[in-house]
């Protein structure tokens, strides 16, 4: 299975990455040992043009990260077509152990990864190099994670078997591979729909008080990741149903298949982006303080934030058109469908 | 924001004069480039098409297939199993097959006999396909006898060819009258090669397989989803072996740019010299320079993916041909249809852009950090 095109990139990824990061962390240690910007020594100045290229290479590496993200769960969406019983994303990842590990910690590392890019960003734009000792504390936290996530990865690519030229009756004797959302489906659609809309609107009022008056963006990032836990707990409860108008399919990852118009990306993307980027306000805002940034950071976060309330702003709308547009009645009681009846036309 | 895209177009607009006062190293890193790119999609598209082709081909045939098997064997299969066969629910139709291998001596090459049951060949007249016609240089009306398994001559009037469209699946094909066929191999009358049976429900189809197994324990059942998944790993695997062998030169390349990358030329020095006099920021040079390789990855891509696409589905890909599609003598000509994958698309960045760009950050990084002062002296 190794010799996948996909597979062989997404471990070449994942294996440079982690090369990259496992080797800046001896001079990450150093940084928060020696560095000392009011030092004219020769190691200080070799640790200045040094943490150019770090930074630079981390840049590459984590970007490819965030990417790679989106290639694994393409590429699991594609190879369910070569095992036994797998239908989409979810049979692929349980041929073994390792397969929800790995897209769980890869999730993990997209976070990490993008809050490391903010941070980082939010350095640059400081003369004296503001969050250096900050900003290495948090390459050697992140290490250690893309490593796992690396190893974890691999164990479960080695792992994948699909005998099937050895064993053509295979079909006949496999169990049915099976996921256990049961507890997330098992919420009722109209408690996931009011939180996911309460939560929505919570972000958005916050969001506008952190962009009107510059501060609350530590709690809006804070909330950023509960409203994107209530997001996805909302994609498994209510809005998949809707996109497959079956009430008992569940499934977060065929609406990324081509059925389905690859729908799961409009709502995937956005999210994923727009809770990044709200903990990426959250990073600008707590920096401010630092006087070569007063002026920089809120202009940061500033952005950070608005790009977040789109992104969440693109969910809502996108899962709004879903549920109009969908021929499934799952809230038989709601007002939006007694208004939708009296409107000439009717639901579609 | 119009102010980031202002600053954006300049620095671009920047990077684009700078890369063609170097005309010649940049076109050197660009053509080598491209070359790595064109060879990679090549493999890429090929094998894609390839599998494609073949689900393409196999979408039509029956959902399942049931052989006998005698000591392990593939054997030939009485026609009472298909009673037994017939009267488990769910099952559309089931039909006996025939089918099997000529060798003909005078061609050099194996035809593939079938008897075709829609529309039925009268006895003593074959339909030939593309391939049979071109080593037997045969027109309809022709005449082609075969030594059968007694020794006795049988002889077949061509009554037509099949058409190159489906040249990939009917190249080597020899349809002849089911009298014609037992006669030539000498199978009595209720013997198939196989049954084949359609399923209405996509669903059922396992459960059918097993119900045909417990009844019919001498057999081995055989799923059209089995096939293409089988189709599927294996070009797969071709389609990687190819990959990681060419590993090696993605490794050249990685190396070539490193090189290209690290050897400034003294002008270079003294240009990156001047900027940083001017109140340029290290991060500033690292960018442009991260730029410009960005300009020159793009542009290899898109022209190596753009050759690649006309090697394969205009020209045949001769360059890899051999390799991932296999030999044989009755091979048929065919064009591929043209078939562009986003997977495959991303996963070729992954296998190009990316190891360019870390392999070119440390020499990048290298030229950002000279003082001015050293260069311009």
């Amino acid at each position: 299975m190794l010799f996948q095109p996909a597979i062989i990139a997404l471990l070449l990824a994942s294996l440079v990455g982690t090369v990259m990061v496992t080797a800046s962390v001896p001079f990450a240690v150093g940084v928060l040992r020696g560095w000392d910007t009011a030092s004219g020594s020769e190691n200080q100045l070799e640790m200045e043009k040094r943490t150019y290229l770090v930074s630079t290479l981390l840049v590459v590496v984590l970007v490819s990260e965030l990417a790679s993200l989106i290639l694994f769960v393409f590429n699991a969406d594609r190879m369910s077509s070569l095992f036994v019983g797998a239908m989409c994303a979810v049979g692929t990842l349980n041929i073994n152990d390792w397969g929800f590990p790995t897209l769980y910690l890869k999730i993990v590392v997209f976070f990490a990864a993008s809050a490391w890019l903010v941070l980082n960003h939010v350095d640059s734009r400081g003369f004296d190099y503001p969050l250096v000792r900050v900003k290495y504390g948090a390459l050697i936290a992140l290490a250690p994670l893309m490593a796992a996530a690396a190893g974890v990865q691999l164990a479960y690519f080695l792992g994948l078997r699909a005998d099937v030229i050895a064993s053509c009756c295979s079909t006949l004797f496999s169990g049915a591979t099976q996921i256990t959302t049961d507890k997330l489906a098992a919420i009722a659609p109209e408690a996931s729909l009011v939180a996911l809309s309460a939560a929505l609107g919570g972000m958005m009022v916050l969001g506008r008080r952190a962009l009107v008056t510059g501060r609350g963006a530590v709690a809006y990032a804070v909330l950023s990741l509960v409203t994107f836990a209530i997001a996805m707990e909302a994609v498994v409860a209510a809005i998949s149903v809707y996109v497959y108008e079956l009430p008992h399919h569940h499934c977060p990852f065929c609406i990324l298949k081509g059925e389905y118009g690859h729908v799961g990306y409009a709502l995937y993307l956005p999210l994923f982006t727009a809770a990044a980027l709200g903990v990426g306000g959250g990073i600008a805002q707590s920096s401010a303080r630092i006087g070569s940034l007063a002026e920089a950071a809120p202009r940061i976060m500033r952005r950070c934030v608005g790009w977040s309330m789109a992104g969440f702003g693109l969910f809502g709308a996108v899962t709004a058109w879903l549920i109009w547009r969908s021929h499934l009645i799952l809230i038989e009681q709601s007002p939006v469908n007694s208004i939708l009846s009296i409107l000439p036309g009717g639901p579609p | 924001m119009s102010v980031w895209l202002h600053k954006q177009r300049n620095l671009l607009d920047f990077t684009l004069s700078s890369l063609s006062r170097r005309r010649g190293k940049t076109l050197g890193m660009m053509a080598v480039y491209t070359a790595i790119v064109f060879v990679l999609a090549s493999v890429m598209l090929f094998a894609h098409a390839i599998r494609q082709e073949a689900a393409v081909v196999l979408a039509k045939s029956p959902e399942v297939l049931v052989q006998r098997m005698v000591a392990g064997r593939h054997d030939l299969i009485p026609a009472r199993h298909l009673d037994a066969i017939k009267a488990i629910r769910g099952v559309q139709s089931a039909e006996g097959r025939l089918w099997g291998y000529l060798f003909d001596p005078a061609a050099v090459a194996n035809y593939t006999l079938m008897v075709p049951t829609n529309p039925r060949i009268e006895p003593g007249m074959v339909v030939i396909g593309d391939g049979v016609v071109r080593v037997r240089s045969a027109d309809p009306g022709d005449l082609m006898s075969f030594r059968a398994h007694d020794g006795t001559l049988v002889q077949f009037k061509v009554d037509k060819a099949i058409g190159r469209d489906s040249a990939l699946v009917s190249a080597d094909l020899f349809l002849v009258s089911e009298d014609d066929f037992r006669r030539l191999f000498g199978i009595p009358a209720g013997l198939f090669t196989d049954l084949a049976i359609s399923v209405r429900n996509p669903r059922e189809v396992a459960k059918i397989a097993e119900k045909i197994d417990a009844a019919l324990p001498d057999t081995r059942i055989i799923l059209r989803d089995e096939i293409l998944r089988t189709y599927e790993s294996v070009f797969d695997w071709r389609e990687g072996m190819l990959l990681v062998l060419l590993a090696g030169s993605i490794l050249a390349f990685a190396i070539f740019s490193w090189e290209k990358a690290s050897g400034l030329s003294a002008e270079e020095r003294r240009e990156i010299g001047i900027l940083k006099a001017v109140g340029w920021e290290t991060g500033d040079v690292i960018r442009l320079k991260m730029q410009e390789g960005l300009v020159v990855s793009l542009s290899a891509f898109l022209i190596g993916y753009l050759l690649a696409y006309l090697h394969v589905f205009h020209f045949g890909a001769g360059l890899f041909e051999p390799v991932l599609k296999g030999w044989a003598v009755l091979y048929p000509k065919y064009r591929l249809t043209p078939f562009v994958d986003e997977l495959q698309v991303a996963t070729l960045f992954f296998f190009t852009v990316f190891p360019y760009t870390i392999a070119t950050v440390v020499p990048i990084w290298r030229a950002a950090i000279v003082d001015p002062d050293t260069v311009m002296r």
